[in-house]
């Protein structure tokens, strides 16, 4: 069935924002119940059966709360911040393919088009700190600024690792060009990408922009209502973008058993795996110091990545 | 560089046995109770409450007296028994008008119930007495016997057993507030 364009682009637009409102829920109550029983609790309970629905209710709440400007904030800096946070995960979810047909956008260099797209969600970090008015939110901001220049490296090396060994910036290209071997062959590629994803999600044990015991809540300790939502929802939307892209660059994507109908649920269960990988990080180890954060970055990382650069192209060249 | 530092393989170990210990917590069932839903199964000897069984008291104060914060009320008035036998002496007890516990007060230190000589005082397990206004924690002598029912077996006296326990200390029971006044007369 032939669709006409504009239809076909609206309904597509209208699925990506349906799985960008939704995944992040998913992962949301999942972090919720997998720490609540990793620390021996049962974790929400009351909304819905086995609180399935606390985060509606969370949201509810947080609709209702005063929508706070502090006076000595950059006003418009700092009320757009949360949107310029959210929005880059949105658009990258659009070009990640789940299969090699579900694909909302299918863009010829994705890899670099969401790389591109999911550094600017760290200007929502940098505008929250700088326009907050508050000296924790500042160096927050500051911290938050220096991690992504320092594992930003790391992430784009890792990555261009992977479509060295497939030839193509594509994300379906690499997916397709993706065989099982690749899990030995970019093992310390995908090593180093998964520590920088973890650590551009500023989650821990990377959360030092955030960490409540030394500037409160960094960049987002002024906010309020919506904006805070929006802010826990970006770092919720990016740990689904960061997984999905985990999956299609060193999982395969869709590769798997009966990938031809089954191809998006593979997708699906692996970057399950992994997000749910990224939450029992958070839960089971304690944050780095920033200059701790600085050293693995230059000193562990960006050598491991090059090293899988030098290692990729030995490979590409040998047996391509 | 010279402190002593642990090892990258040292580190590598830490971070591993982080992720097994929560993932066997995760594996490993929830102690929770789901209180509201599910009553707690708390020891028959909990302290929850203070309960009173009234006929063995003698209002000596003991209790209104020793109470740090002074939240135990007490009002008692004199009556005179009539001699039974020929010829016998009218003796005089005290009859309990008002024993009130506000519970608002009240920190749970128990003295009251050490201190009373005659078994009135005795903690029972019952604790969901929450009110919505801070007055009405003051309880008064009926209530404070309601939690009498809970008290275990094994807390009380054997000679004040509860009615319903043993039928025949039922019988006893009955006229315990004279059994209960003729103790200081012994002492006196």
């Amino acid at each position: 069935m032939e669709l006409p364009l504009t239809l076909e682009i609206i309904l597509k637009a209208v699925v990506v924002l349906a799985a960008f409102l939704t995944l992040p829920l998913a992962i949301g109550q999942t972090e919720h119940k997998v720490m609540a029983h990793m620390q021996g609790r049962l974790g929400p309970m009351e909304a819905g059966p086995h609180g399935i629905a606390q985060l509606v209710a969370d949201g509810i709440k947080f609709v209702q709360k005063e929508d706070v400007t502090p006076a000595a904030a950059d006003r418009w800096v700092f009320r757009l911040a949360p949107a310029v946070a959210l929005i880059p995960y949105l658009i990258a979810l659009a070009v990640i393919p789940w299969s090699a047909a579900w694909v909302a956008a299918d863009v010829p260099a994705s890899l670099l088009f969401v790389l591109a797209v999911t550094s600017v969600g760290i200007f929502g970090t940098l505008m929250a700190g700088w326009g907050s008015g508050n000296k924790y939110s500042l160096v927050g901001g500051m911290r938050a600024g220096a991690q992504l220049v320092s594992y930003e490296l790391p992430m784009v090396l890792a990555a261009a690792s992977v479509a060295m060994a497939a030839g193509t910036l594509s994300l379906t290209g690499i997916a397709q060009a993706w065989s099982w071997w690749w899990l030995v062959w970019q093992l310390p590629g995908a090593l180093v990408f998964l520590v920088a994803a973890v650590a551009e999600l500023q989650r821990v044990p990377f959360d030092s922009p955030l960490a409540d015991s030394e500037v409160v809540f960094g960049p987002y300790t002024e906010y309020t209502g919506l904006r805070f939502a929006f802010f826990l929802l970006a770092e919720y939307a990016g740990i689904v973008v960061m997984s999905l892209l985990f999956t299609v660059l060193f999982l395969g994507g869709w590769a798997g058993p009966w990938s031809d109908t089954l191809g998006p649920v593979w997708t699906l269960l692996k970057a399950t795996l992994v997000a749910i990988l990224i939450l029992w990080l958070r839960i089971a180890w304690p944050r780095v110091r920033e200059d701790q954060l600085q050293r693995l970055a230059w000193m562990v990382l960006v050598p491991l990545a090059l090293v899988q650069l030098a290692l990729t192209g030995v490979g590409v060249v040998v047996w391509g | 560089m010279t402190e002593q530092k642990p090892g990258a393989l040292d580190l590598l170990r830490g971070l591993g046995k982080g992720l097994a210990t929560t993932a066997r917590t995760l594996a490993t069932p929830a102690h929770t109770r789901q209180y509201p839903h599910v009553e707690p199964d708390l020891p028959e000897r909990s302290h929850g409450v203070i309960a009173l069984l009234e006929e063995n008291c003698t209002s000596c104060m003991l209790c209104a007296r020793e109470c740090p914060d002074w939240c135990i009320y007490i009002d008692s008035h004199k009556e005179t028994l009539e001699p039974t036998t020929e010829g016998g002496r009218a003796r005089q007890h005290n009859v309990l008008d008002r024993f009130d516990i506000d519970f608002s007060l009240c920190m749970y230190c128990g003295i009251c119930i050490e201190v009373c000589p005659f078994d009135a005082l005795f903690w029972a397990p019952d604790f969901a007495y929450a009110e919505g206004d801070i007055r009405n924690l003051l309880h008064d002598k009926p209530k404070l016997g309601t939690w009498m029912e809970r008290v275990p077996e094994s807390a009380l006296p054997e000679s004040a057993a509860p009615e319903s326990a043993v039928p025949e200390a039922g019988a006893a029971g009955s006229t315990a507030p004279q059994a209960g006044a003729a103790v200081p007369e012994a002492d006196e």
